[in-house]
């Protein structure tokens, strides 16, 4: 690698220098924190925090423990489940961006999170259900079809190509996940209904100790990137003769995209669309630049997910709405809009 | 060895006379139906979706679907005592209830007699209802025992279909529609297949049921009645040419609840001379 850095000038909004967008967000973030903590099918009054989560409880006052035990153990993992979430599934959606070279690329859409999904529910008829194994068959599914994406996507120039190959690739994985549900038992069928959800209300603490590092660590690595996505953004042969190794560049991308998307589905069981809204969202106002697109989106998807959340939790109270239910109702209008915006293919 | 399980049992039931549950929140529509059949239902905080009988649980929050309940809405009515199907989950949020310190008494699901019993045991034994809980288990039995003494060599064939919205699907065995029908005196023509399945209209016809048994949610489902008898490989079976077709309410059929002897009666209601399954064979 020749280090040749190349920065893209931001055609976006002056106001918003990439400094100030990300210091921007990660406030909003702090607002959305504190707001999906206090609000909720249990009202936790926003004065009464701090006690809550640092102080001591009087024993006498029963009140003040139901609020301590549903902030720390519902919904304090809960709200960093999204965050983390939504923070990865914004990146992937980025990094998919740009190694497919298409706008319309996310996780979902080009088959990553069905290959994952398949992965899962295969391990689960299989075998067991403990989450050690479904991370890596999930992973290793998302490989397949990333891979498999990204081979047939390059056929045909432009969006095209790439959207009938996932519109293929999801179709034979969503078969093969009904057949697997077609073989399971009953208590596999059980397990089955829990993971297909759609869902964070798996989070709990061991849990995210474990997917935390793991997500966080795998995320660092795809900042490192910006130069490489940058070089991309030009076209491949561009890319090349800048210097890029874009072979095994490629072939890092999408290995560390399957190993960011294919856990989290294993956990989630697939949100839609927060990749494909947030990164477009963040590029309006910020620009390609990858340095700062990177980061930004990252924040985005985390606010995105986060609200989202909230909004399933306190619409329908005390019950709560699938979260895929609203990312689905907010992205899949905006996929339209981006789809008529009528870009020249 | 006796007085060791009569201390135990002591200890127990004091333990339990400390904390009558007075705010119960029921996940399963089949528990639901067990608390209404005691009478208990002002102790009723909350209850799920699929508790939809009888019809004034309409009136009760619902904390979700008993699958994707939601752990905050079942904290935030404070209740005492939390009575889960097996089916209830997910997993995590049962253990999260668990965890929080609350009482979650989780019950079987099964379609089996022997699991009904310990259903309607464990509600009793939960909610400080032992003796009612008893009666109503020899009730039961009594019941069913009436119900259950019928000639067993004519066991008619019987094909239970249902539809949600979409194509026909056929109970096989182990399920609860299943073990309904056989109790009731049935063969079940799909004894072959297990759960659930998407019906083979070629194949019904192959089977010859001589009887015809489905819902009321089904017809709705499937059109109206017109449509269920018309339907292909359906139509020509002799159950529908000789017009043995038994609609029953869902949860009466699928519910193997404190009502199963009325859906057996139901069942049993339809006419069926020997003579005409006979008739029916020799064809």
């Amino acid at each position: 690698m020749s280090g040749a850095t190349l920065t893209l000038a931001s055609p976006g909004l002056s106001l918003f220098t990439p400094l100030r967008a990300v210091l921007a967000l990660a406030l909003v973030l702090l607002v959305l924190l504190l707001l999906s903590l206090s609000h909720g099918a249990v009202g936790i009054p926003l004065q009464a925090m701090p006690q809550l989560l640092f102080g001591d409880i009087p024993a006498d006052h029963l009140e003040m423990q139901l609020w301590q035990s549903v902030l720390l153990e519902v919904r304090l993992p809960r709200a960093l489940f999204a965050i983390l979430a939504g923070g990865v599934l914004a990146l992937t959606g980025v990094l998919a961006q740009a190694l497919f070279r298409n706008p319309l690329a996310e996780p979902a859409l080009v088959g990553m999170v069905s290959g994952g999904a398949l992965g899962a529910v295969g391990v689960i008829v299989l075998g067991g259900g403990s989450f050690l194994l479904l991370a890596p068959a999930a992973f290793i599914g998302s490989l397949i079809t990333t891979v498999c994406a990204y081979h047939l996507g390059r056929r045909y120039p432009g969006v095209a190509g790439l959207l009938l190959a996932g519109v293929a690739i999801n179709a034979i994985c969503f078969s093969l996940i009904g057949l697997f549900t077609y073989l399971a038992d009953d208590t596999q069928l059980r397990t089955l209904t829990f993971w297909n959800m759609g869902s964070l209300a798996g989070a709990r603490w061991p849990l995210l100790a474990w997917l935390t590092p793991w997500l966080l660590g795998l995320s660092l690595l795809a900042l490192r990137y910006w130069r490489g996505l940058n070089a991309l953004l030009l076209g491949e042969r561009e890319a090349l003769h800048l210097g890029f190794p874009i072979k095994a560049l490629r072939r890092q991308l999408i290995v560390l995209m399957a190993l960011l998307v294919g856990p989290l589905v294993a956990a989630t069981g697939g949100i839609g669309f927060i990749g494909l809204v947030v990164p477009h969202l963040v590029r309006m106002v910020l620009g390609a630049d990858h340095r700062s697109l990177l980061p930004a989106a990252m924040l985005g998807g985390a606010c995105a997910l986060l609200a989202a959340d909230w909004l399933a939790r306190i619409a329908v109270m005390p019950a709560e709405l699938p979260i895929g239910i609203v990312t689905s109702l907010i992205g899949g209008p905006f996929f339209l809009y981006l789809l008529l915006k009528g870009r020249p293919v | 060895m006796k007085i060791f399980l009569t201390a135990v049992f002591m200890l127990l039931s004091l333990w339990a006379h400390a904390a009558a549950p007075q705010r119960v929140v029921v996940l399963g529509g089949a528990l639901t139906e067990i608390v209404y059949a005691f009478d208990a239902q002002n102790r009723l905080v909350g209850v799920d979706q699929s508790s939809v009988y009888p019809a004034a649980t309409a009136s009760i929050p619902k904390v979700g679907y008993y699958r994707s309940f939601s752990v905050e809405g079942v904290l935030s009515l404070r209740p005492d005592l939390i009575l889960a199907s097996d089916q209830a989950g997910p997993p995590e949020a049962i253990a999260q209830l668990r965890s929080l310190g609350k009482r979650v008494v989780v019950l079987s699901s099964a379609a089996t007699l022997d699991a009904l019993e310990q259903r309607i045991y464990g509600v009793a034994g939960a909610l400080q209802l032992r003796d009612d809980g008893r009666a109503k288990v020899a009730n039961l039995r009594a019941q069913l025992k009436l119900l259950a003494n019928k000639p067993a060599a004519a066991r008619p064939n019987a094909l239970v279909l249902f539809s949600r919205g979409g194509a026909p699907e056929g109970a096989g065995r182990e399920t609860a529609a299943d073990a309904t029908v056989r109790l009731a005196g049935f063969h079940n023509v799909l004894a072959g297949q297990k759960g659930y399945k998407p019906l083979s209209l070629e194949g019904i016809a192959q089977l010859k049921p001589q009887y015809l048994i489905t819902t009321t949610m089904s017809v709705a489902a499937l059109g109206g009645m017109e449509k269920v008898l018309a339907l292909p490989g359906v139509a020509s079976t002799p159950a529908v040419r000789q017009g043995n077709v038994l609609v029953l309410d869902d949860l009466l059929l699928l519910g193997f609840g404190p009502r199963l002897p009325e859906a057996i009666a139901q069942l049993q209601r339809a006419p069926r001379p020997a003579r005409l399954s006979q008739s029916g064979r020799g064809q």
